[in-house]
């Protein structure tokens, strides 16, 4: 495969990689937001003062303060870590499992085990998956851990499908051929060299799984599903301001734009990295 | 407007009729709280007395809106010299909504059923003083009274002590029959209960056809459905920071008034650690009752320092004796052997005074060392394992009934609270009839248990009654959980 530095710039590319580049700083923000949370934040995001609630934001908050008078600011940094990590772990089981049952499908492509596989995909796939992760969560009580199992499970068969699709048409390819003829095992094939062929493949889907996961996350938290109090998170947040979105809209405004900014900001990168990677648009460019 | 034909013109105006009968003559209220069943002798929860209490099921007694008692289903009735024997005369003509005669056996039976053995009526401390009640006539009921007790035409008021038939009486969950004003239609479950107005009630027929109860426990659908109009009055407001939007808005009227509610931090009396007196004190003084009125409820509530409501004569303002000092309450766990504190659980149901003030106290709790875990529950899930189960360490509820500071009396409530000398106190005050003397020991009771911080006393629950402008007779006060449908009526 030839890197993308050996594609003539052209109008197309170029406009793709400024979405990589805005994306990759949206995101790439919301990420230092979450990491420098850890060391600090303007103010303790769980001290409530509220004398001081619902003040529009000002040289002290700079985005203002909640309805119990904590700082906005230090909550959405907070949030971003909560959302970050909910996606991110979420994306870790979808690929942990989705990923090496694809390879196996593919691997043993007609067989019973393939068969099974990619229909017990489409099972969880009929299910509408926020649907689904209102039910374990029911189930289960409402906890971050719940919702990162419950969004997880959904990834696991878009990875699957992603590696199935991705390996099959290596199978056919002449260095494979050339591995099998040398006696490797199937297995061994997969993981030596059909995996990191797929690896880019994989990287843009996670990507895109990555957004959707912030959006379930918020979407769950939303409806008191997510993480629980005082974990603060960008869902329950916007939750919270429904009802005094007239007395003091940077409540809403505030979250709602985190999460549009982070999901927009890695859907960008989603594609800018598609782009890049994707071999049939590259052989289209060829 | 121009006709085609004489039918289309016909249809119209009876449109335009229906339409303008449906804004007079019904009336769509919301509650935050739907009822587990709509049985009022069955059941602890206000959410059921809301629904069908004055509506429905009716008493001898009754209380008006100021909180008075007066007579109901008895016309009148004579007390004996001794306090002993109550003569009740029955109203006349009163008949059940099944069509068959309410007379003197089916007050005995009601009675009868409520206090015995096996009753599963959820006051049953109401009726205990009762040791038999006699038909003399179809109208004329005899209740006779081991020890006098003060509080008997005030018991009798409660929707725990409504009169059933006893041949409905299996069914009272799922179809409630009483003597009120309005039947029961139907219980789309999740939703609404569904009352058309009783053309045969004894008294005087009300003035609107049918009702619409609706049950709406989220603040922000309660705000959308207010704003929209699509309920015409709610209940008790969930969500106070919208108060001044609606005083603002000509469509609507705003009565804020006092409930019975008096909001606590309950705590698990007989589970470790709080069954160390030093370990309550430390919750009460760790709280801070200003920040949870202001911050759960925008200011609206007042603060108490004992389980009974500032508007009554007899309260103590004890809230001194719990004042909020985190120092303290760190020195009293060191005391108790707990210097770094415990963890514990804070089951939330869904009020907003709960949702919220349980956020603002783990916050103060956390302060002083005390980590509670907060678990979001539904209502029938915290009438589960919270008052019925007692897995629970902290909750926070308010308890709506009129004057229940005997519920401390009861070492089998869910806050497990033993204590034998309140018991006694108790015992002693329902024997008592002269007002000074129950003032007296009422205000002991209320001392004993601020001195044994059974609970973390919060606020007294303000009732923000929200209505479309035009709609009379709406409740100001809650001097009991009620919806009263016979009393309102639309403005002209």
């Amino acid at each position: 495969m030839s890197s993308a530095t050996d594609i003539p710039p052209n109008q197309k590319a170029r406009a793709m990689s400024r979405s990589l580049i805005l994306g990759g700083m949206l995101a790439g923000i919301m990420l230092i937001l979450a990491l420098v949370s850890f060391v600090w934040t303007p103010f303790d995001h769980a001290v409530m003062n509220i004398p001081d609630k619902m003040q529009p934001p000002n040289a002290v908050h700079w985005l203002g303060t909640d309805h119990f008078g904590r700082d906005i600011l230090s909550m959405v940094m907070v949030g971003a870590r909560t959302s970050l990590a909910v996606a991110c772990l979420s994306v870790g089981i979808g690929m942990s499992l989705g990923v090496p049952l694809g390879l196996a499908a593919a691997a043993m492509r007609g067989s019973w085990l393939d068969e099974m596989i990619m229909r017990g995909n489409d099972l969880v796939f009929a299910f509408p998956s926020l649907v689904i992760a209102i039910l374990i969560t029911a189930v289960f009580g409402p906890s971050a851990a719940n919702a990162i199992i419950a969004i997880g499970i959904f990834n696991i068969p878009v990875f699957a499908r992603v590696a199935r699709g991705g390996s099959l048409s290596l199978w056919a390819r002449e260095f494979i051929l050339a591995a099998r003829v040398a006696g490797k095992s199937r297995a061994r094939i997969s993981v030596e060299h059909i995996l990191p062929n797929i690896s880019n493949l994989l990287i843009v889907q996670g990507t895109i799984q990555f957004s959707l996961g912030i959006l379930a996350e918020a979407s769950l938290s939303y409806i008191g599903l997510g993480a629980q109090p005082p974990t603060p998170s960008w869902g329950r947040m916007l939750a919270e301001a429904q009802t005094m979105v007239s007395l003091a809209p940077h409540l809403a405004i505030v979250p709602g734009l985190a999460i549009i900014l982070t999901v927009v900001g890695l859907n960008l990168l989603g594609d800018g990295l598609r782009d890049r990677f994707d071999p049939r648009l590259l052989e289209g460019r060829a | 407007m121009n006709f085609k034909s004489p039918f289309a013109a016909a249809v119209c105006a009876i449109g335009l009729m229906v339409s303008a009968g449906w804004a007079k003559e019904t009336v769509t209220y919301a509650t935050s709280l739907e009822p587990p069943h709509l049985d009022p002798t069955a059941g602890a929860a206000q959410a059921i007395d809301a629904v069908v209490h004055f509506n429905i099921f009716e008493g001898l007694t009754r209380f008006t809106p100021d909180g008075a008692v007066v007579p109901l289903l008895a016309k009148s009735w004579e007390i004996s010299e001794d306090g002993l024997t109550y003569t009740f005369t029955l109203q006349e003509g009163v008949t059940f909504h099944d069509g068959s005669a309410m007379d003197a056996a089916d007050v005995k039976f009601s009675l009868d059923r409520a206090r015995a053995e096996d009753s599963t009526n959820a006051q049953k401390a109401l009726f205990t003083a009762i040791s038999d009640v006699e038909v003399t006539d179809p109208q004329t009921v005899v209740v006779t009274l081991m020890e006098p007790n003060g509080s008997l035409l005030f018991n009798l008021a409660w929707g725990d002590a409504v009169i059933v038939a006893e041949e409905s009486v299996e069914m009272l969950k799922t179809n409630p029959i009483g003597t009120g004003p309005y039947r029961f239609n139907e219980w789309i479950q999740g939703d609404r209960v569904e009352l058309v107005r009783n053309p045969t009630y004894w008294g005087e027929v009300p003035p609107l056809s049918a009702a619409t109860i609706k049950f709406i426990s989220d603040p922000t659908a309660a705000f959308a459905a207010m704003m929209a109009e699509d309920i015409d009055a709610f209940d008790n407001f969930p969500a106070p920071e919208n108060v001044a939007q609606f005083e603002a808005d000509p469509r609507f009227q705003v009565l804020v008034g006092s409930t019975e509610g008096e909001t606590i931090l309950s705590i698990n009396n007989a589970q470790s650690p709080f069954d160390n007196p030093k370990v309550r004190e430390a919750i009460a003084h760790a709280i801070d009752r200003h920040a949870i009125i202001d911050g759960a409820m925008f200011g609206y509530g007042t603060p108490i320092g004992t389980h009974f409501a500032p508007h009554n004569p007899a309260y103590l303002d004890l809230t001194g004796q719990s004042d909020h000092d985190p120092d303290k309450a760190r020195a009293l766990l060191a005391e108790a052997n707990l210097p770094d504190g415990f963890s514990t659980t804070l089951h939330l149901p869904p009020p907003s005074y709960a949702r919220r003030g349980g956020e603002i106290i783990a916050a103060q709790l956390a302060e002083v060392g005390i980590t509670a875990e907060i678990i979001n529950v539904e209502w029938a899930q915290w009438l589960e394992t919270v008052f019925k189960g007692k897995t629970y360490g902290l909750t926070i509820v308010s308890h709506t009934e009129p004057m229940d500071i005997g519920i401390y009396a009861r070492p089998g409530y869910y806050f497990q609270y033993d204590n034998p000398d309140l018991q006694g106190l108790m015992n002693r005050l329902n024997a008592t009839t002269d007002p000074e003397k129950r003032t007296e020991m009422l205000q002991m009771a209320q001392q004993t248990i601020a001195d044994d911080y059974v609970n973390g006393y919060l606020f007294q629950l303000a009732k923000i009654g929200i209505a479309k402008a035009g709609l009379n007779g709406t409740w100001v006060n809650a001097p009991t959980a009620a919806i009263e449908i016979g009393a309102l009526s639309w403005a002209d």
